[in-house]
């Protein structure tokens, strides 16, 4: 007797729509973006305006509240806040060289969580998301697919990711469709 | 091929972008001479054996780096800030 196996066809737009899935692809409560650029003599001055320390190793983070600071470069850090920030207020305060661009309408963020969040954004990012290279509260740049990043690990099945507003619906369908792969 | 940035660590060669030969030195730009300005444009010795390259870490710290990489075997021995080369005279 032939066995014939028979790989289920699915709709290129049924993405997260065929049945109960593990992981949950979710958008992100908008929020308040800076992206701060500063040498290393003014990480204090700035540290003290936004009342939290600007972290200084590759993928690490710091917070306070609601507000984040991700580190992204050596002189470039990611802040993220509510959506009722005085952010923009505070870094005013700190009379050193900076540059704080508000880009909270630039990038958007999608949440990734539930057993094997980090399988599903391995669909697309070759990081390495062990617990022990990437642990909780570590962020990083990186790429997901065929654009640009910013990966943030908030639980150990948790990720935020965060893409350029115009390239949402690229990251939003993939890391569905990632979805729907690790959960079949 | 994976790639160490001295920022980051090592790194998947897709967050990189190459951005060509870290060996040749641009002639002086109030230089006339035909051969010399086409030999920078277009000659490449393409060596089968160790060779340096300026890559970009662009997707992670954006910092520009020269890779010296074998070319027949893709085993990276250096990764340098591109910075720290130049300033270093290319060496």
């Amino acid at each position: 007797m032939v066995e014939v196996s028979r790989a289920t066809r699915l709709h290129p737009l049924q993405a997260g729509h065929s049945g109960i899935l593990s992981v949950s692809v979710t958008l992100a409560e908008n929020a308040t973006r800076i992206s701060l650029r500063a040498r290393e003599d003014a990480i204090p001055a700035l540290s003290k305006a936004l009342d939290l320390t600007l972290p200084t190793k590759p993928k690490s983070t710091a917070s306070n509240g609601a507000r984040s600071a991700l580190w992204i470069g050596p002189d470039e850090w990611l802040i993220i806040d509510g959506i009722e920030s005085s952010v923009a207020e505070d870094l005013r305060k700190a009379k050193v060289l900076h540059s704080a661009v508000d880009i909270s309408h630039r990038n958007v963020g999608i949440n990734v969580s539930g057993k094997g969040a980090d399988a599903v954004v391995n669909g697309g990012c070759p990081q390495d998301l062990s617990l022990s290279a990437f642990p909780i509260g570590a962020a990083s740049r990186t790429v997901l697919g065929k654009i640009e990043i910013v990966l943030w690990r908030l639980a150990e099945n948790e990720f935020r990711v965060e893409c350029w507003r115009s390239f949402s619906n690229y990251a939003y369908a993939f890391l569905q469709e990632s979805a729907r792969d690790v959960a079949a | 091929m994976i790639i160490k940035c001295p920022y980051c660590g090592p790194r998947d060669v897709i967050e990189f972008t190459y951005q060509g030969d870290a060996t040749r030195t641009r002639p002086n730009p109030a230089s006339t001479d035909q051969d010399t300005w086409n030999a920078y444009v277009y000659d490449r010795s393409n060596p089968a054996k160790s060779h340096r390259e300026f890559w970009l870490h662009g997707g992670g710290c954006r910092q520009h780096l020269v890779v010296t990489r074998d070319i027949s075997t893709h085993i990276i021995s250096s990764v340098v800030y591109a910075r720290d080369y130049i300033h270093a005279g290319g060496k």
